[in-house]
């Protein structure tokens, strides 16, 4: 069995042995942002788009489109750290607790 | 021709390594195993082997240059005892959880403390439930036997699991006995060539290994190592006839001394097994009906097997070189009991812990465990099963 088939119902018998995975480039499908505790919220009306933001998140999870705007959060990846909140000049970004 | 040679326990393993020829030797120099590593070391400055020795800094640092030199697609061969193992132990779960067939010659040596540097079976016991396959040796020539059939059996794609060979340290590393040697190009083509199906170094294929394993995948690896575990029973047994055609030494899951049509018998590993069939000898030769079962397969444990070959004997002790302190029992009584009660053979059993630190175990310690045993087996009174031989007080 190709490991991109394996998910959390393969029968141990399709495994492939020791966990190998027979692909590239796909540490995309592993979704990090389960475990956050505290959540940024995006306010947009307060953004100025001044970029500060993104280069400090040390996941990926401030997506940047074509006209190098920032959109809102990918929270497959957000893990919560708040670094962005606290570079942010004008208060657009604010953190909340998770399942509150 | 075979060679006839004599040689120490560590020779003959370091003898087995060089006519195995691996693509990397990791190994940092330990009492008693320190001579399997210098002696390899002297071939590789000779150029008589083409592998790559990695002189480490620390046991650690040995397994954890194996486990990436087979992951990276190579042949990785080690040496260790007692508290090099017991450094090592982080990446022992590592070796066999990738599913990387190394082998290594464990030099059996008492875990300190208090310090000892003598024999006995507790380094190896620590490991029992580590996922490797482990063979124990009677004397070199067994050593070396089992180290020449160790790839085979590692690299079986039934099995890719790293496997370790025993032998007592000093009693049998140290200790020169004669030998036959089986010559270069017939171990090479029995050996074979090493050809991994998945490894780092492929550029035909994408591969990522050891990867973060959590709560939906690590039960099901950890099923298929037991797996693995269980198919090695039957790869031994295949590649044991192999050496059987080869060089005419038969290899069971154990050896059965006498056993057939004995009455009292112990259960041993490693150099006590050649004691112990001294005395079933002088046994034999009073009318007594002694015999032994010694075991080779330790793991995978051939427990059906092993009941079925006791079933028959109306006493029987085994011999532990370590003990649990469980407050029970050593580990191969308990391994041994488990197999004879779930496969519903029921004889008196003791168990004796002896030898520990290197401690001399003498034919007539042994032969007063068959005294023991002639009484056990009059009376099927076992009173206390968890005893002590050649211990003061």
């Amino acid at each position: 069995m190709t490991s991109d088939k394996i998910n959390k119902d393969t029968p141990w018998q399709e495994l492939t042995e020791g966990g190998n995975i027979y692909s590239s480039g796909n540490a995309v499908e592993f979704k990090t942002g389960d475990w956050r505790s505290v959540k940024p919220i995006y306010l947009s009306e307060k953004c100025k788009q001044c970029g500060l933001c993104f280069p400090v998140c040390p996941d990926d999870a401030i997506p940047v489109n074509k006209e190098q705007k920032r959109e809102d959060f990918n929270y497959d990846y957000c893990k919560g750290c708040g670094v962005c909140a606290k570079v942010c000049p004008f208060g657009a970004i604010e953190m909340k607790e998770e399942g509150v | 021709m075979s060679i006839r040679e004599r040689l120490s326990g560590n020779e003959a393993a370091a003898i087995a390594m060089k006519q195995i020829n691996p693509d990397v030797v990791a190994a940092f120099p330990i009492t008693p195993s320190t001579e399997i590593p210098q002696y390899f070391s002297t071939f590789v400055s000779n150029g008589v082997v083409d592998t790559e020795f990695v002189a480490v800094e620390s046991e650690h640092s040995a397994m954890s240059a194996c486990v990436g030199a087979e992951a990276a697609g190579s042949r990785a061969m080690t040496a260790t005892s007692a508290n090099g193992l017991s450094y090592m132990w982080e990446m022992i779960y590592i070796a066999s959880s990738m599913r990387l067939p190394i082998v290594m010659s464990l030099v059996n040596r008492a875990v300190s403390g208090p310090i000892n540097i003598h024999n006995d079976h507790s380094d190896a016991m620590g490991v029992r439930d580590a996922g490797w396959v482990m063979l124990f040796s009677e004397n070199n020539q067994e050593a070396y036997d089992n180290l020449v059939m160790a790839h085979r059996i590692a690299e079986n794609e039934k099995v890719l699991l790293p496997l370790m060979v025993c032998q007592d340290g000093f009693i049998t590393s140290h200790s020169i006995e004669n030998i036959e040697l089986i010559e270069d190009d017939k171990v090479k083509e029995f050996v074979g060539k090493y050809n991994p199906k998945h490894y780092l170094l492929n550029d035909k294929e994408k591969i990522a290994m050891g990867p973060l394993d959590l709560q939906p995948y690590l039960f099901e690896h950890k099923r298929q190592q037991a797996q693995a575990m269980a198919n090695a029973k039957d790869v031994i047994l295949e590649v044991s006839k192999d050496f059987e055609k080869m060089t005419g030494r038969k290899y069971g899951l154990f050896e059965e001394y006498k056993l057939e049509d004995a009455e009292i018998a112990i259960v041993c590993m490693n150099s006590t097994a050649g004691t112990t069939k001294y005395v079933v000898d002088e046994l034999r030769n009073k009318g007594i009906k002694a015999g032994l079962l010694k075991i080779r397969v330790f793991r995978p444990f051939p427990a059906k097997e092993i009941a079925e070959a006791l079933s028959g004997l109306k006493a029987i002790a085994v011999l532990d070189k370590s003990d649990s302190l469980n407050a029970v029992g050593g580990p191969l009584f308990t391994d041994v009991t488990s197999a004879m009660y779930v496969n519903k053979v029921i004889v008196p059993t003791v168990n004796y812990i002896y030898g520990i630190g290197g401690r001399d175990t003498k034919a007539d310690d042994i032969e007063k465990v068959y005294m023991d045993l002639q009484k056990i087996a009059e009376t099927g009174n076992v009173d206390n099963p968890y005893r002590y031989m050649g211990l003061r007080g």
